[in-house]
């Protein structure tokens, strides 16, 4: 007959413990700072494309969610520094493990991975990332590809460079569709993390 | 040295020599690297390669041999008896050789290889990977040159990634014979680069390289798949993808008749570019430019997805199959119980959609009716075919590749063989080269073809070839001292007779032939152009052949067939060829016709053919791709590609060369489509499977009756005026063939077309070379630069379907006829010409075809 009396006691020793529920999606908490989200295809600091298509990042996929296509760049129209540029380049999120093996491969650190991790959609299509979605955003002083070399004469000038002058994956941590979500929330004054 | 005795009673010599250990014993000459191996050795090296000459110019495969004071390029060192050598696996002074080579390799090579479209497959990758040092010790400035540098539009050389390992020129020089790619340069700064301004290209290579691009080899794209490091890449599969990103999948060329074995590679459903595939018997491990570039002919915006049905009103509509395949069968039986209906397949079809058109044709449709041949043709063919073509096979004693290669003389007629049969030249070339075999070949004049194969020109009129082949069988000394040579040539032990199509359409030709042969005892092989020709011999795409080389006059043969077949009987009326079934079908006494791939600007003369197929009742189409015959036919029923379909085709030599379907699309090969035909009709003609079909052709019960050899006279050859002259013409391997459609950097490799006449001749009108000339009919003109060539007097040759020079469609005739020539020498007639050819040449085709566009447009031109 104790019993009953026994489990009102869990539950009344817990409400007195400190609780782990996490109150997400109103409050969104920083991840560690190394966690594998989704990808960012980052730039040179004048807004020329890193990625070159060489593919290796869907080489060294596990899971082949990877799609490269690589392109020629030209004079006229030119996305890269270098004679190559991936022209089409799509990462399907509903096989990404997130492993990170792609940016271990990447020859160039133009695959990055950000923090973000609301993927979920009710579509398939749509957990298919094309390269503008992936893209990092154009920070200021970065032009919207295609243009030519600004940072110098050929590619060398932007691969010897690189160290001190890194360019920029910031801002691209959310998707357009989240940021357009997040500002409504925003707006409706019900928080949201920032 | 020991001698051994080999299995097929070769006595051969061989020394015995130990490889790390292992004792083994090679015929004498073997060298090292391939004796190293035959036991599983691999010796890393770039510069080797098995079918070129030794170079030792990479020194990557250095191994140690006791009694020598330094390594040795095992590429280059023939084995001796008793010789020990130590390779890299056992041998540290040659581990550390090789390290140190790879290393001086590396100093100028930059590391690009992710952008680099040989990564992944790279055997510089690969070896430095396995063979070289872990670490660099180089730390200077790399050298630089500008990338790429575009020595075709077709290949493209980036000079900082070539070790100069020599494999490029010496496939040129000695396999391709074209030269158009060398070294240059000295010491450090030494590069593999084009004569930009050609000085050393003289004669008819400086013809072919009026462009100036001196990179037009047909041959040029072997060179990018054997460069060991990416320095040649090709334009068209530039980035395009990865070797892990391909399937490949093994076929067969459907370009011409050589039957070359080819590698698809695809990925995600589209071809990304074919490679040679490696056959020694058949094209070693080298193909065409055509062969490799020319694969996206079905996917443009021409290609027919849905069947089309003409309705009352006459319009064309897109319909379901099942509506498509009863109309086409009520249409078909009308047309069957009223007059007829006629067959023709074209030439590009599979030896199962062969066999399916030639029993649809006997079975549903009971006619004879039925030709395969889409070009000038005769009934001396016919025959000819039927003795000297159908049923023979290298299993039966038809000549081969090897043949060829090893025989001591070779005789041509009416086939340029690099134009009409790319691989068969490389093996005429190869067999001059190493067995000394002397090529004769029967044509206006030397082209490429003939010089790079040290060949000699027995010069004729066309039309006079059947007379010269005749003055060679018989006793008399030969009419000049090269037809001497020839006629004493081609009666050596083992001689060959090779003759092309366009022999058909000489009167007597094919009869000299067979004359010639049978007289000398030459061994005699007909090559036809189209890789479909040959099959559909055999299928019984014949008027006068049934399937398995049965004559149709043969009672027994026809018999035993029908109980093959399980009908009642077969049609016993000899039928009507193509040109015979055209004129029926225009005066109507045929009701209708089933036409597969065919092009009327294929045929002797596209007008009457096109009028033909207007004039008839029912017209049924089986196409690939929209067109003059679909937009005409009252039902179109769209079949596959070869790269979506499995088949088979018979090359020259009478070998099966089967292949499997590449992409699967679901799309359906004519002989399903006949198959569906034929069932709608209430017959079942079984031809569904292509394995079913191929199980029924093998099970064909055999037959020996042999038509007899055609006997034909010659004919009177023209005699032109001055200002006439008699017109000679062949297809250049590179032109407006609708199978070169959507390739565009292909076709600016194309030869520019050109007038060719003997100086006299030129002269005679005032031309001087390079003059425009206007050849004529009343039917059209055609005009185009003159290059003066030795040649006969009043003989003026045309290419035949190339830009600029469409001569079937605009001047309504073909080699053999007489036609006007003249100089215009205008200006605005120079630069309308090389518009056309330039605007052609480039290639970028649209929906209905660069072919077409260029056709018309010629012709409506010149008709003015």
């Amino acid at each position: 007959m104790f019993e009953p009396i026994k489990g009102f006691g869990v539950s009344l020793a817990n409400m007195f413990k400190p609780h782990v529920t996490e109150k997400y999606p109103e409050k969104m908490r920083p991840t560690a700072p190394r966690y594998h989200g989704r990808h960012i295809l980052n730039r040179h600091p004048d807004g020329l494309e890193k990625c070159v298509g060489c593919e290796l990042c869907a080489w060294a996929c596990p899971a082949d969610a990877i799609y490269v296509e690589g392109a020629d760049n030209t004079d006229e129209e030119r996305y890269s520094p270098g004679e190559r540029y991936a022209g089409t380049y799509q990462i399907n999120y509903l096989r990404c493990i997130f492993c990170g093996l792609c940016i271990e491969a990447c020859p160039t650190r133009s695959l990055t991975m950000s923090n973000e991790y609301e993927l979920a959609n009710d579509s398939r299509q749509d957990l298919i990332f094309t390269k503008e979605q992936l893209l990092a955003p154009l920070l200021p002083g970065m032009e919207q590809p295609p243009h030519p070399l600004r940072l110098g004469d050929d590619e060398q000038d932007y691969y010897v460079g690189a160290m001190q002058n890194p360019g920029a994956s910031a801002g691209a941590e959310y998707s357009p569709q989240q940021e357009s979500a997040r500002e409504t929330a925003a707006k409706q004054g019900n928080g949201g993390a920032a | 040295m020991t001698v051994t005795q080999q299995k097929d009673g070769e006595i051969v010599e061989t020394v015995t020599l130990t490889i790390d250990g292992i004792e083994t014993t090679v015929p004498k000459g073997t060298l090292v690297i391939r004796a190293a191996e035959a036991l599983g050795i691999a010796i890393p090296r770039f510069c080797d390669h098995p079918l070129l000459d030794p170079a030792g110019a990479c020194r990557q495969c250095l191994v140690e041999v006791e009694g020598q004071r330094k390594p040795m390029t095992s590429c280059t060192t023939t084995c001796t008896d008793g010789m020990v050598v130590k390779t890299q696996l056992t041998s540290p002074v040659a581990r550390k050789a090789q390290e140190g080579i790879m290393e001086f390799l590396l100093i100028n090579h930059p590391l690009d290889c992710p952008i680099c479209d040989k990564g992944g497959e790279c055997p510089l990758q690969n070896q430095a990977m396995s063979n070289g040092r872990s670490d660099s010790r180089f730390v200077e400035e790399k050298r630089k040159y500008p990338t790429p540098l575009a020595i075709s539009t077709q290949v493209l050389l980036d000079r900082e990634r070539c070790v100069l390992c020599q494999r490029c020129t010496r496939f040129s020089e000695e396999i391709a014979g074209d030269p158009f790619i060398d070294l240059m340069e000295r010491g450090a700064a030494e590069q593999i680069g084009v004569f930009s301004d050609t000085p050393y290209l003289e004669g008819d290579h400086a013809a072919t390289n009026t462009s100036g691009d001196p990179f037009n080899s047909y041959y040029s794209g072997n060179t990018i798949q054997i460069c060991p490091v990416g320095a040649l890449t090709g334009s068209d599969y530039r980035f395009h993808s990865r070797p892990f990103d391909l399937v490949s999948t093994p076929s067969i060329n459907e370009h011409d008749a050589g039957g070359d074995a080819i590698r698809v590679d695809h990925r995600r459903g589209s071809v990304m570019r074919r490679l040679s595939g490696e056959d020694s018997a058949v094209n070693e491990e080298w193909i065409s430019d055509k062969t490799r570039f020319a694969f996206r002919y079905a996917n443009g915006s021409d290609r027919l997805v849905y069947p089309r049905v003409r309705d009352e009103d006459g319009t064309l509509r897109e319909t379901s199959w099942s509506e498509a395949l009863l109309v086409a069968a009520e249409g078909l039986a009308a047309a069957r119980d009223n007059g007829g209906v006629g067959v023709l397949t074209g030439g590009r079809v599979t030896v199962e959609d062969a066999y399916a058109y030639a029993k649809f044709a006997r079975v549903a449709l009971a006619t004879n009716d039925v030709d395969f041949r889409v070009r000038p043709h005769s009934a001396e063919e016919t025959a000819f075919l039927a003795d000297y073509a159908a049923g023979v096979s290298p299993n039966n004693g038809g000549v081969t590749y090897t043949d060829v290669e090893q025989a001591p003389a070779v005789l041509l007629v009416g086939l340029e063989a690099e134009e009409e049969a790319p691989s068969l030249f490389l093996r005429l070339r190869k067999g001059n080269r190493k067995h000394g075999l002397r090529l004769f070949s029967v044509q206006p004049f030397a082209s490429p073809g003939v010089t790079k194969a040290n060949g000699t020109l027995l010069p004729v009129v066309p039309g006079g070839e059947a007379e010269l082949l005749t003055a060679l069988a018989g006793d008399a000394i030969g009419p000049s001292a090269e037809a001497e040579q020839a006629r004493s040539a081609v009666r050596t032990d083992g001689a060959i007779i090779l003759v092309g199509e366009r022999l058909a359409a000489v009167p007597g030709g094919l009869s000299a032939a067979a004359l010639l042969a049978d007289t000398t005892g030459a061994r005699l092989a007909w090559v036809p152009r189209r890789a479909g020709d040959r099959g559909a011999v055999d299928a019984g795409c014949l008027p006068t052949l049934l399937p398995g080389a049965r004559p149709v006059s043969d009672l027994s043969g026809r018999v035993e067939l029908a109980s093959y077949w399980g009908v009642d009987s077969l049609p016993s009326a000899p039928g009507r060829d193509t040109a015979e079934m055209l004129v029926a079908a225009a005066t109507g006494q045929l009701a209708g016709l089933v036409v597969g791939g065919v092009d009327p600007g294929d045929l002797p003369d596209p007008a009457a053919a096109e009028q033909a197929m207007e004039a008839v009742g029912f017209l049924v189409s089986l196409e690939l791709r929209d067109g003059w015959v679909p937009q005409h036919a009252n039902v179109v029923l769209p079949v596959a590609p070869v790269v979506e379909k499995a088949g088979s085709f018979l090359n020259w030599e009478g070998r099966l060369r089967i292949f499997d379907t590449v992409l699967s699309t679901g799309a359906m090969t004519d002989a399903r489509v006949l198959n569906s035909i034929a069932d709608e009709m209430g017959i079942a003609l079984g031809t569904g499977d292509p394995r079913r079909i191929r199980a029924e052709l093998a099970g064909l019960p055999a037959h020996e009756v042999r038509p007899t050899p055609p006997s034909y006279p010659a004919a009177e050859l023209p005699k032109p005026d001055a200002g006439q002259a008699v017109l000679a013409s062949w297809h250049h391997l590179l032109d407006l063939g609708s199978l070169q459609d959507n390739a565009e950097f292909l076709a600016g490799t194309a030869r520019p077309a050109v007038v060719r006449l003997s100086a006299a001749t030129a002269a005679e009108i005032g031309a001087q070379d390079g003059a425009q000339v206007t050849v004529s009919t009343e039917r059209g003109a055609i005009t185009l630069p003159l290059r003066i060539s030795a040649m006969p007097d009043r003989v003026v040759w045309l290419p035949t379907n190339s830009a600029g020079s469409t001569v079937r469609r605009t001047l309504g005739t073909d080699a053999g006829a007489v036609v006007s020539i003249r100089t215009d020498g205008g200006a605005r007639q120079a630069g309308d010409g090389a518009g056309h050819g330039t605007g052609d040449g480039a290639g970028h085709s649209t929906a209905d075809g660069a072919g077409h566009g260029a056709r018309h447009a010629q012709s409506t031109e010149e008709d003015q």
